[in-house]
């Protein structure tokens, strides 16, 4: 479990993130979901150590990671894995030392291990066989694969997915938020994902945390949002004529 | 940060000798090729200035001296900050812009130390080694074009390069390079470093990476020359 305690972020006079608490819980998929500009990318920057909060507390299973020295930290840090939204593959490597690369930095497998672990991985996101390619060779899609295949290989207890069906068709983008659901049971991990893709959030969420101008305005699951009352959050939901059109027919 | 030291030395190792092939190998031919070119012309601009009123000798002299105190130890880094400092800049600009660095630092691992220290520690290595080896090929550039076109005999321009030689130039002009190397690895890994932003900011911070280098070595080179020479 991550639990955020009174968070609150500035950059100069502009205040991004103001007094946020959450909970985001184990075994499932929390969403961090707002318009862009809302302060969720920060959030999560600032719940990872990216950033730090200029007010409040970080607890990872009740560690207190803002109160850590950086040798404290790293600790906790091989027990976060992360999936960048472009993927953050290094392009120098090929996809097995890409997943390798935690592998050989804090773990003390042989070689074989390493790479069994790896095969492993790969076979979890179903990209068998590509192992030996560079990040460039691979699809969009494929390479968001790939991001997960690392963020897992050290079996994190976190898992934090910034985007992740950012610049993927709907076809793709549901495979990868099958995959992100799947793993997430798998492994018992707590999953944060930050998105504003509507059709992720109704169906991989289990909890939902609506992030307005650097608070939290809405706070539930996906059943609950639906049927809100918050006049920001359905703003942000309904924002196409689309949706609109559905909602008032449901109505 | 830089300076910490690494999280696995395997892993370290492994990227100095990535370092040392780009930094250092493959920059052989460029400074190759400058130096040949740079020693013939000495040689030719010498002969043609003396013609007729002092010693031949002074060609190989005058070739000597401009490799050995400020060619090579000089303009080499300027060159290689161009080459190798654009290099380092865009390198680490495009690993910021592009989260790689960010996904370093989530998995616990010392950035700085693990991209910006082996770049530092090859350029301390290997560009005094290309400055060595771009005095040598000047001088014997300089000796054959001497012999080629005929302006000096190889008596002559062996004495010149033996004339008055002090050991300790050699030494100033490695001590100067030593320095530059430093300057030129660490102010492009700042800029690449410290880059946000997209595609433009990466370009921008490989130009600053190779303005500021080339003016902080000349500034450090004129204050190097007049403490080393006095």
């Amino acid at each position: 479990m991550i639990e955020l305690k009174n968070i609150s972020k500035s950059f100069g006079k502009h205040n991004v993130i103001n007094n946020v608490s959450a909970i985001f819980e184990k075994g499932k998929v929390n969403f961090i979901i707002g318009r862009s500009g809302s302060g969720k990318s920060v959030l999560t920057k600032c719940t990872v150590g990216l950033l730090e909060p200029d007010e409040g507390h970080v607890f990872y299973d009740g560690r207190d990671f803002t109160a850590m020295n950086r040798r404290q930290r790293k600790e906790i840090r091989k027990e976060i894995g992360m999936l960048f939204q472009g993927g953050a593959l290094f392009d120098s490597m090929t996809v097995e030392e890409n997943i390798k690369f935690p592998l050989k930095m804090f773990s003390d497998m042989d070689d074989e291990a390493m790479s069994s672990r790896v095969a492993d991985c790969l076979t979890r996101v179903e990209l068998e066989g590509h192992g030996d390619k560079y990040p460039g060779e691979l699809s969009g899609g494929m390479q968001k694969r790939v991001g997960i295949a690392r963020a897992i290989s050290m079996n994190p207890k976190y898992l934090f997915c910034d985007e992740p069906n950012s610049g993927l068709d709907p076809q793709t983008a549901i495979v990868i938020d099958n995959l992100i659901v799947d793993i997430t049971r798998e492994y018992g991990m707590t999953t944060v994902v930050v998105s504003h893709d509507m059709n992720s959030v109704i169906e991989a969420s289990d909890t939902i945390h609506f992030i307005h101008e650097g608070e939290i305005a809405f706070k539930g699951d996906n059943a609950e949002m639906m049927v809100s009352d918050s006049e920001t959050l359905n703003d942000f939901i309904y924002a196409s004529k689309l949706m609109r059109k559905l909602r008032d027919k449901a109505k | 940060m830089v300076m910490r030291k690494p999280d696995k030395w395997m892993i370290f190792r492994r990227q100095l000798e990535k370092e040392m092939t780009i930094i250092g190998l493959e920059s052989v031919g460029i400074v190759a090729l400058l130096s040949v070119f740079m020693g013939a012309v000495m040689c030719l601009q010498t002969a043609h200035q003396i013609s007729g009123w002092i010693p031949v000798y002074t060609i190989g002299f005058t070739v000597r001296q401009t490799m050995i105190l400020e060619f090579s130890p000089t303009l080499i880094p300027v060159i290689l900050a161009g080459k190798v400092g654009s290099n380092i800049a865009s390198q680490l600009g495009t690993m910021r812009v592009t989260e790689q660095i960010d996904a370093l630092e989530i998995m616990g691992v010392n950035s700085a130390g693990l991209l910006v220290l082996p770049k530092i520690i090859a350029g301390f290595i290997c560009i005094p080694a290309l400055v060595v080896m771009s005095m040598g090929l000047g001088l014997a550039s300089g000796a054959g074009i001497a012999l080629l076109t005929g302006v000096s005999s190889m008596a002559d321009f062996e004495y010149g390069l033996q004339v008055d030689f002090v050991s300790y130039d050699v030494v100033y002009a490695l001590i100067k390079t030593t320095v530059f190397a430093l300057i030129m690895t660490s102010v492009s890994a700042y800029h690449g470093y410290y880059t946000s932003g997209g595609a433009l900011e990466v370009a921008k911070s490989s130009t600053k990476a190779v303005v500021y280098s080339v003016v902080i070595i000349m500034l450090t080179n004129l204050v190097l020359t007049k403490l080393l020479l006095t």
